[in-house]
């Protein structure tokens, strides 16, 4: 869903620069707040495994392929902030180095498929995860029922930026049509590898999950002890 | 020990993202993604500009000078990882380091806890 340069005129793509600039300067703020030690580097091994997975296009219909997005998985796995910055720099680093994805459309690529996944795809999983049971499968579930919707709202934003700024011809109903139908198709795609991806972890290190915290009570107990003397320590 | 599992769930990450770049990825499909083929099919690609580092040593996902499609796409997406990781790695762990001296300063004094608002207000 990488945008190239040109397809968006150069006002709205450097007003998108300046929004996602904004998002991910918040994210990174937030980010420095809430890592935990062991989350770092977590993080840097979720954006190398997105950067990977996006590599990985498959067929969605006659001569049309979709490929992981990842702002929904980052933001189950290390949370929506670090999330954000995770699927960022996978943005970046296509950009920069493989010439996918223009660099002055670099703002554009990042609001639709990090900013948007990773906060809208996450707040739709948080939402998921308070109506169903707090399971690990349902966990996992609710992480692909959120990463499908995730995408078709991606495309969202890119029938909005070319609604403002589109170089193009074409008008806009008929792309709206077009890009969101494609993309419930990739949806369905992103939503598999995400609920498996999610369910791999769980089944390895649920504690290293941020959007299943809750779910592991027996880690939380064993936790207490060193806790509750490092607490009274800086008290 | 729970930081050694860590290293070793990191380890085992690194692996799976490797083996996929390298192994899967020369067998993706090469049609175009959702946004590529409805640019095309509604004629809006016409006004796509020449990347500015389309001419780069990893440009479109192959490594110059390495033969054979599948080696050359497998090999750019190890890089990639690569990359990846090692700047994801920078990253995160300045912003970890960051919190660390942030709690080291909110914890050495009583109006630490008062975060970055400086005490100094700009007075008449």
């Amino acid at each position: 869903m990488h945008i190239p340069d040109g397809f968006i005129n150069a006002g709205v793509s450097a007003g998108a620069g300046v929004v996602a600039a904004g998002g991910i300067g918040v994210s990174l703020r937030k980010a420095a707040k809430t890592l935990e030690e062991r989350q770092a580097p977590l993080a840097g091994l979720v954006a190398a495994f997105i950067f990977a997975v996006q590599m990985l296009n498959f067929p969605v219909a006659a001569g049309t392929s979709g490929h992981l997005l990842g702002g929904v998985l980052a933001a189950v796995l290390v949370g929506p902030w670090a999330g954000a910055i995770c699927v960022a720099l996978v943005i970046v680093v296509q950009g920069l180095f493989f010439a996918d994805g223009g660099l002055s459309a670099l703002g554009l690529n990042i609001i639709n498929m990090s900013l948007i996944t990773a906060f809208a795809g996450y707040a739709i999983f948080a939402l998921l995860r308070t109506a169903l049971p707090k399971t690990r499968s349902m966990t996992s579930a609710s992480a692909g029922i959120a990463a499908a919707i995730s995408v078709v709202l991606a495309a969202g934003g890119f029938v909005l930026e070319y609604a403002l700024g589109g170089t193009g011809n074409a008008p806009i109903s008929t792309v709206t049509a077009a890009m969101l139908g494609v993309h419930v198709l990739i949806g369905i795609g992103e939503g598999i590898i995400t609920a498996l991806t999610v369910g791999a972890v769980l089944a390895v290190r649920p504690d290293l999950v941020y959007g299943a915290r809750g779910l592991t009570p027996r880690l939380e107990i064993r936790a207490v002890e060193p806790t509750a003397e490092r607490a009274v320590a800086r008290r | 020990m729970d930081r050694k599992n860590v290293l070793l769930f990191l380890i085992g990450g690194l692996v799976v993202a490797a083996g996929l770049a390298f192994f899967v990825s020369p067998l993706a499909s090469g049609s175009p993604d959702g946004l590529n083929r409805v640019a095309i099919d509604k004629g809006i690609d016409s006004t796509e500009q020449p990347h500015a580092v389309g001419d780069g040593p990893l440009a479109g996902y192959e490594v110059k000078g390495v033969g054979g499609r599948g080696l050359s796409k497998g090999l750019s997406g190890v890089i990639g990882v690569g990359i990846t990781f090692g700047s994801g790695m920078i990253l995160f762990g300045f912003l970890r380091l960051s919190r660390a001296r942030r709690e080291a300063r909110e914890g050495s004094g009583p109006q630490g806890a008062r975060d970055r608002t400086p005490t100094t207000a700009p007075g008449p």
